[in-house]
Parts: structure tokens; C-alpha cells; sequence
């Protein structure tokens, strides 16, 4: 790196970062921001393949109660996997470590992160703890769902301290990343960036980075008492040996409700992102929006306990929680107001990465306000722990982040990779996906109410025409989804070259070619505008460019 | 009442099932409006701002607007510190017993559940209680974690090894409804069924006579099978947990330290008595031992086995 900058002008060093380089050792043990980026992106691609297939194998599996084609505890087997593949291989990572990696350093004029070797490191534990989570299948798989509750964690069979190490192992990539976007942002954003001129989707890695290197750790040391309860005898957990079970869940999910933060923040940054370029609008509300990031970030630690009204944790407890999770509802509908305000006014067009955005703002609504009913304390005693749950977070997590991740990759993927995909197949997947999702999830938010438990390998008879329709839903998705990659892998064979602003976005990441040179940038950028300095009718149009002295 | 509350709601079978509905209408209705409102401003805008020429630009650029900003803060925040309120006042309903209820022993295990009344009767995967009296279930677990769940009550309360917990509810009228747990509990979480069963104050009464009286047989057998041992030995074949009583009665068995067995009155009395005696071959030790089934119980499963041809 040092070399690049030193020979900033040096005409042999401007090669796109795809091409400096040749064969698997050039990737592996690159510095380049962009290029481990980039080895994330394909990393949680196939991770989300994986959980996927697993999803479509459990609801082939609930087409008609009792047996079909795998026994109860495969199919215990299998939940876990596709819960903890989703979550610890696919969602957390996805939008920081992928696409923060690529266009964080860019967004803010930088020539990298601050520490590109910790960059690197993060990326190898991820590889290896991916690598001990997958290997658990074959040291006897896991069945104790990705929550792994205590006692039965403690005393089932199986893989279960693999499967938490590897948990334990990927919380280190997690927090080394968080370390480092927080010290990038603060310290290497090009001159005349102020923090009210960095673009949304810096703000949201940043109050995502800050819940990464806060709360991981806490998850850490939780599985690791877990791990010590199961091979040394030590009594923490179960009661047989003089433990509190109750005590595993306050420990959990004070990690994995920020968690569920860490997972849908950074996609409320993208689509902040999305929808002012193809509105071509300033942000409404920009402020609202940053601070309702760290507002989210904050209260995110103190609602934990609303997993926890029916574990026998006392009503005062539950009044608490139930009041400040109320409380963070509204930095969330307060952002989605503000997107929808930003379309006021504005030069919208539907290219494939507003499809998903448009798609976003209808499932993660729903998921947001579904949130109420599960909030309510009265209400939640008949909800929880039925499909009504799944259904909630599917929205929130999947309607929300998995498909802001997408929107996102259909967004920089001529940057990351310099070519255009085609749009007619981008926006059907975008819609096929939309259908499917609403066709498997909604279905089970009445499956929920009408007291379907969750985790359930068999069911009464009354439940099988929903869930069969939730099965058909599945294979839709499965569809969109399969369009959409054969599309976006076609892109490299058609050789369509990506111009360096297509979108006409007006971040620094747009004002470098498509794909970047190494060190992104010839010469520092000095920043004179906000990130979203839209002009209007009438008045010239000053471009990308314009705002670099 | 048997038949679903609407079209989303199960049953609404006790006392407090009915203000449980009303307030997740509220919500629902609440959820519709803000739905729409928010659904229906992006698609207007997006129809009626759409871009007609590539180099079309915005007509007007809006950063903020502070009073807009307020109320759309201010308004959601009192909604939902109502719900909030509403929330926890029928949440108290659900969890304060009334002092005069019936006291109930309920023991959860992997993966069946046991209910005895006040007076300590007892029937095999079959909670008995009377209409129109509150009842309270003192609960705790033997294994792991495990939760207590009627969906036409409204009621569900996770019950834990190595503490109480408990739930109560009143039911409004004679009937039968599921019993499902609802805390995963591994291998057969899905089939731990059980019923509730709701008599007319007089039927109670009478239950030394009738449910509650000892009986020997293949039917009492088959209810105690479908109880307690379903979860791990079918009768159709199919292997569980444990092998299936297909067949099972005469049939030469192996066992893991090579000898050979006949089923017969003996081997099964040792076989639920003292599981890890004889094991099956292929087979983990994990059957459990039932003290709680009494002779003539097992003598009815007995009878029961010899119908499984
Ligand atoms: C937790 C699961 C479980 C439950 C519940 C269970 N069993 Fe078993 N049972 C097993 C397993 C595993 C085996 C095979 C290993 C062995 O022989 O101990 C077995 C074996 C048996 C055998 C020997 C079968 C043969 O083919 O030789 C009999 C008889 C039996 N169980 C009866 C019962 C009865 C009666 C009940 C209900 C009162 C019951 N079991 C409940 C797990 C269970
Ligand atoms: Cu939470
Ligand atoms: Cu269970």
C-alpha cells in the first residue's frame, strides 16, 4: 500500500483493482479493501445459498404433517443449519463486511481502511470459522436451533461445541471489522467531509460498527460458559449441576437483539443510499436518519427481555421491556417516513436497484409494524414462539436486510465489477421474490394466530392447506432467486462496460472508474457539498465531478 | 365456542381469550391504516413523480421540514405508548390468578406431560378441568425447557427444570382443546400433545366415577401408549427414537450385547422398569423409566401390544 502511495502517479500502478494481480494468492493475502470486499461478497453468496437450501428443504418437509421424506431429527438438524447459516454466515456479515468493505474506504475519499492487515485477518477467521460451522454436519450435526438454549444444549448429543466455537470464532471477524470502520470513519475521511456530509450508509456502518464491537463480545463469553458447561461439568447453566437456564437467555439475547440491529441497520443505509440517486433527491430528514441510527443503536441494548416474557422473568421486568421496545420502534418508523418523503417531489425511475428498494419499503413496513402486536404483552403470551414470530422477523430480516442486500448489490455491482447486468431480468427477479415472499410469509402470520407453534416437525391436520401454500411460496423465491444470479453472473460473459456513474449518484464512489484502480483514488478528494446535492429543473446540472476542487 | 374467532383467531375458549382478540384488532386495524398510509404514499409518489425523460430532475429539493418531522414522531409515539398500556393491562389478567382457583401439579418431560388435580388424580395426557372455575397449574420441568401452550385459551407460559412456574385460565364451557408445548425440547417437541378437557361442574364432581377410576385393558393400554410412548415407538412400522411396536408382541428381538429375547409379560415389565437392562441392537439407551405407571397400567399396555399385528 505504502508502495502505491508513494508512486501515486506512477502510470504502471493505475490498473482496476480486478486486474492488479493474477491467481488465488493475489486474492488471499491482498491488503486491497476492494478485493476482500469482494472475497466476502462471494463468501456470503454461497453461505445464502446454502441456508437457503436448507429453508426449501424444511418447508418441502411441512407439506402434509408427520413424515414426508426426512426424519424429526434431521429436520431439527436442518432448521439449526438454516438458522445459523442465515444469521451468523450470511446477515451479519452480508452489508458490512461485503459492501462496506468496497465502498466504505470509497464513500469517504480514502485509499483504504485504517488497518488493511486486521482487514485481511477478519476475513480469514471468518473463512475458518464458516469453515468449523460447516464441519459440525459431519461431527454429528447440530438440532438445538441457532439460539442454543440451555439446558438442552448442554445435554443433547451432537456437534453443539463445534457449532458455538465457530459462533465464538466469527464474533472476532465481526468485532475486528467494527474496530476498523470506526477508526476509518473517524480518521480518514477525505478533507471537507464533515460528519454531516458523510453519506447515510456511513452513518448506518458506523452505529452498526459500534453494536458489533460492544455486543459481540458479550455473546463470546456466553457460549463460551456454554462450551465449558458441557465439557467440564461446570455448573452454569443447568440446574441439574446448579444453574440458571434463565440466565443463558438474559446472556443471549443481550448480544442478538443489538444483533438484530447489526443485521438491519446497514440496510436502512443502503436504501438511504438508493433512493435519493434514483429519485435524484436530497434525503429528507437527513439528521433524523443519522441520529435515529445511533438512536436504534443505543436503546437496542436495553429491550432484550422481550424474548423473555413467558421464561418466567418477573411482570415488572416485562412491563420495562415491553415500554422501551415500543420506544424503539419509532427511530425505525421515523426513517421510513423520511424515505417516503424523499420520493416527494423527485425524478423517479424503476431500475432494478430501486425494484428492490420499492419492495424493501413494502415488506420491511410490514415487518416493522407486525413488530406491535408481538411488543404488547398480552398479546405476545399467545404469539410467541408460533409461526407468527417466524414470520415477523422473516419480514424484518429478509424483507428488510436480505433484500436491501440485494438492492445494494444490483446498485454497485458495475462498480465493484465494471460491467452492467441486464435490466429486464433484474427487475422480474426483484418482483418474482416479492410475490414469493409475501405468498411463504404472510400465510404464516395466520398460521401464527391460529396457534401453530414454531420448530414444529409435525402439526395438526387444520395447519397442512397453509402450509403447503407457504410451501408453494418457497419455490417461487427459489425461482426469483435463481433468475436473479444466472443474470448477474451472465453479466461477465456479456462484457457490457459499466460507465463510472450509471446511476448518476453523486457519492465519491461514483466519481472513480467503474472498476476502481488500486488505490481508488490519483488524488485526494476535497469535498465541498453533502452527499445527496441534487440539482433541480432549471438549474444546470453540475454532475459528480463537479464537487471536487 | 368451537368455531374460530374470525378468520385469523383459533377459538376463543376462556375468560380472558375475548380482551386478548380485541386488542390484537386493535393493532390489526392500527397496522392497516399506517400500512396503507406508508404504502400508499410510495406508490403515489413513485406513479405521480415518475421520470418521463432520462434527464428529468427533481422540481423541488426538500432537506427537512421540522414540523412534519414532529408530528410524524409525536403521533406514532402516543400510539404506541396506548398499546403499550393496553398491552399490559390485559397482561395482568392473564398472569394474576384469582385466589379461590383449583391448584393443579403439572410435571413436563421429554416429551409428555403429566396434570394432576387437587385431589391427585391423574390421567395420562389428559388435563381435566371443570367449566367456569379458574384453574392454576403449578409447573416444572424434569429435563429441560419446556412451554405450556393453549392456543384456544390464550395462554402459554414456559416451564423450566429446577424452578415453578405457573399459568392460569377459566375455561367458559364444556369441550376439548390441544395442548401443544411451545419451547423447543428437542427430538419429538412436535408431538407433545396432550388435551385439555373441560366437564360440566357435575361431570367433575363425579370423576372418581367415571375418568378418574382405575382401569385395566387394551383401551386404557392404547391411551397410555399414545401418551407416553408415541413420541418414540410407533405401531406402524416406521422406526423413532425407539424401535416400533409393530409386531412387537412374540417377536425374537436382538440386543446390543448379542443375546437373543423373546417379547413376552416379562421383557416388557424390565423394559419399562429398568430400560438399560436389555437394550435394543441399533438402538441408543434412551428410554426412560416410567415409576409413575402403575401395574395394572402396565398390564393394559401389555393388552394393547398383543392387538399391534
Ligand atoms: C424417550 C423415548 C422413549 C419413550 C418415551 C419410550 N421408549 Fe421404549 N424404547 C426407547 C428406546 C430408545 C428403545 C430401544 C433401546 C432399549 O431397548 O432400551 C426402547 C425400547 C423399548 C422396548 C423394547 C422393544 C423391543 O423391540 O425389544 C419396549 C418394550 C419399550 N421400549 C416399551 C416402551 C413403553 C411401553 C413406553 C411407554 C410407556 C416406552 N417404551 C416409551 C425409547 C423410548
Ligand atoms: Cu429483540
Ligand atoms: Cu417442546
Amino acid at each position: 500500500m505504502n508502495d502505491h502511495a508513494a508512486h501515486a502517479h506512477d502510470d504502471a500502478h493505475d490498473v482496476p483493482f480486478l486486474e492488479d494481480g493474477k491467481g488465488w494468492k493475489s486474492w488471499l493475502f491482498t491488503l486491497d479493501h476492494k478485493r476482500i470486499g469482494v472475497m466476502y461478497l462471494w463468501s456470503v453468496l454461497i453461505a445464502f445459498a446454502a441456508g437457503g437450501v436448507f429453508a426449501l428443504l424444511l418447508r418441502l418437509e411441512l407439506m402434509a404433517p408427520g413424515k414426508q421424506y426426512i426424519e424429526a431429527d434431521t429436520y431439527n438438524r436442518f432448521f439449526t443449519l438454516h438458522g445459523a447459516i442465515m444469521v451468523f454466515l450470511f446477515i451479519i456479515p452480508a452489508i458490512p463486511s461485503a459492501m462496506g468493505n468496497f465502498v466504505l474506504p470509497l464513500m469517504l475519499g480514502a485509499k483504504d481502511v485504517a488497518f488493511p492487515r486486521l482487514n485481511l485477518l477478519s476475513f480469514w477467521i471468518y473463512g475458518i470459522g464458516s469453515i468449523m460451522a460447516l464441519s459440525s454436519i459431519v461431527f454429528g450435526g447440530v438440532e438445538t436451533g441457532w439460539t442454543f438454549y440451555t439446558p438442552y444444549s448442554t445435554n443433547t448429543s451432537g456437534a453443539v461445541v463445534m457449532m458455538t466455537l465457530s459462533v465464538f470464532v466469527l464474533g472476532f471477524s465481526s468485532i475486528l471489522t467494527g474496530l476498523n470502520f470506526i477508526v476509518t470513519i473517524h480518521k480518514m475521511r477525505a478533507p471537507g467531509m464533515s460528519f454531516f456530509r458523510m453519506p447515510l450508509f456511513v452513518w448506518a456502518t458506523y452505529a452498526t460498527s459500534i453494536l458489533q464491537v460492544m455486543a459481540t463480545p458479550v455473546l463470546g463469553i456466553t457460549l463460551l460458559l456454554l462450551v465449558a458447561e458441557r465439557t467440564l461439568g461446570i455448573g452454569i447453566f443447568d440446574p441439574a449441576l446448579g444453574g440458571d437456564p434463565v440466565l443463558y437467555q438474559h446472556f443471549f439475547w443481550f448480544y442478538s437483539h443489538p444483533a438484530v440491529y447489526i443485521m438491519i441497520l446497514p440496510g436502512m443505509g443502503v436504501i438511504s443510499e438508493i433512493i435519493t440517486v434514483f429519485s435524484r433527491k436530497t434525503i429528507f430528514g437527513y439528521r433524523a436518519i443519522a441520529y435515529s441510527s445511533l438512536g436504534i443503536a443505543i436503546i437496542s441494548f436495553l429491550v432484550w427481555g422481550h424474548h423473555m416474557f413467558l421464561s418466567g422473568q418477573s411482570a415488572y421486568a416485562g412491563m420495562v421491556f415491553s415500554f422501551l421496545t415500543f420506544l424503539v420502534a419509532i427511530p425505525s418508523a421515523i426513517k421510513v417516513f423520511n424515505w417516503t418523503a424523499t420520493l416527494y417531489k423527485g425524478s423517479i425511475s424503476f431500475d432494478a436497484p430501486m425494484m428492490w428498494t420499492l419492495s424493501f419499503m413494502v415488506l420491511f413496513t410490514i415487518g416493522g409494524l407486525t413488530g406491535l402486536f408481538l411488543g404488547a404483552l398480552g398479546v405476545d403470551v399467545h404469539l410467541h414462539d408460533t409461526y407468527f414470530v417466524v414470520a415477523h422477523f422473516h419480514y424484518v430480516m429478509m424483507g428488510g436486510t436480505v433484500i436491501a442486500f440485494y438492492a445494494g448489490l444490483h446498485y454497485w455491482w458495475p462498480k465493484m465489477f465494471g460491467v452492467m447486468y441486464r435490466e429486464g431480468p433484474a427487475k422480474f427477479s426483484a418482483i418474482i421474490v416479492f410475490i414469493g415472499f409475501n405468498a411463504t410469509f404472510f400465510t404464516q402470520f395466520v398460521l401464527g394466530t391460529r396457534g401453530m407453534p414454531r420448530r414444529y416437525y409435525n402439526y395438526l391436520d387444520q395447519y397442512q392447506p397453509l402450509h403447503q401454500f407457504s410451501t408453494f411460496g418457497s419455490w417461487i423465491i427459489g425461482l426469483g432467486f435463481i433468475v436473479m444470479t444466472v443474470n448477474l453472473l451472465a453479466s461477465f460473459k456479456q462484457k457490457v462496460k459499466a460507465p463510472a456513474n450509471p446511476w448518476g449518484a453523486r457519492t465519491l464512489e461514483w466519481s472513480i472508474p467503474s472498476p476502481p484502480i488500486t488505490h481508488n483514488f490519483h488524488k485526494t478528494p476535497v469535498v465541498t457539498e453533502g452527499p445527496y446535492d441534487f440539482p433541480v429543473e432549471g438549474q444546470a446540472a453540475s454532475g459528480a465531478e463537479g464537487k471536487h476542487a | 365456542m368451537d368455531t374460530p374467532n374470525g378468520y385469523w383467531m383459533p377459538p376463543a375458549a376462556s375468560t380472558v381469550a375475548q380482551s386478548v382478540d380485541d386488542l390484537y384488532f386493535v393493532i390489526f386495524w392500527l397496522c392497516v391504516v399506517f400500512f396503507f398510509i406508508v404504502t400508499g404514499g410510495v406508490v403515489y409518489f413513485a406513479y405521480k413523480y415518475r421520470r418521463k425523460h432520462p434527464d428529468q430532475l427533481a422540481t423541488q429539493q426538500i432537506g427537512h421540514n421540522t414540523l412534519l418531522e414532529a408530528t410524524w414522531t409525536i403521533i406514532p409515539a402516543i400510539l404506541v405508548i396506548w398499546i403499550f398500556v393496553l398491552g399490559f393491562r390485559v397482561y395482568m389478567d392473564l398472569i394474576v390468578a384469582p385466589g379461590d382457583s383449583l391448584e393443579y401439579q403439572v410435571t413436563a418431560k421429554q416429551w409428555a406431560w403429566d396434570f394432576r388435580d387437587p385431589d391427585g388424580c391423574s390421567v395420562p395426557g389428559e388435563l381435566h378441568v371443570p367449566a367456569g372455575r379458574p384453574v392454576k397449574l403449578t409447573m416444572r420441568s424434569d429435563d429441560v425447557i419446556h412451554s405450556f401452550y393453549i392456543a384456544d385459551f390464550r395462554v402459554k407460559q414456559d416451564v423450566l427444570p429446577g424452578r415453578y412456574s405457573s399459568v392460569w385460565f377459566q375455561a367458559d364451557k364444556p369441550g376439548t382443546h390441544n395442548i401443544q408445548c411451545t419451547e423447543y425440547c428437542g427430538t419429538s417437541h412436535s408431538n407433545m400433545f396432550a388435551k385439555v378437557v373441560v366437564h360440566t361442574p357435575e361431570e367433575f364432581a363425579n370423576r372418581a366415577q367415571t375418568f378418574c377410576k382405575v382401569t385395566v385393558g387394551k383401551e386404557h393400554g392404547e391411551k397410555l401408549y399414545k401418551n407416553q410412548c408415541a413420541a418414540c415407538h410407533t405401531i406402524d412400522g416406521n422406526r423413532l427414537v425407539g424401535p416400533s411396536f409393530k409386531g412387537i408382541w412374540g417377536r425374537e428381538g436382538k440386543m446390543s450385547d448379542g443375546s437373543k429375547v423373546i417379547v413376552d409379560e416379562n421383557y416388557i415389565v424390565e423394559s419399562i422398569r429398568i430400560p438399560t437392562a436389555k437394550v435394543v441392537e441399533g438402538y441408543p439407551p434412551a428410554m426412560p423409566a416410567f415409576p409413575t405407571l402403575t401395574n395394572d397400567d402396565i398390564a393394559s399396555i401389555i393388552e394393547y401390544m398383543k392387538t399391534l399385528k
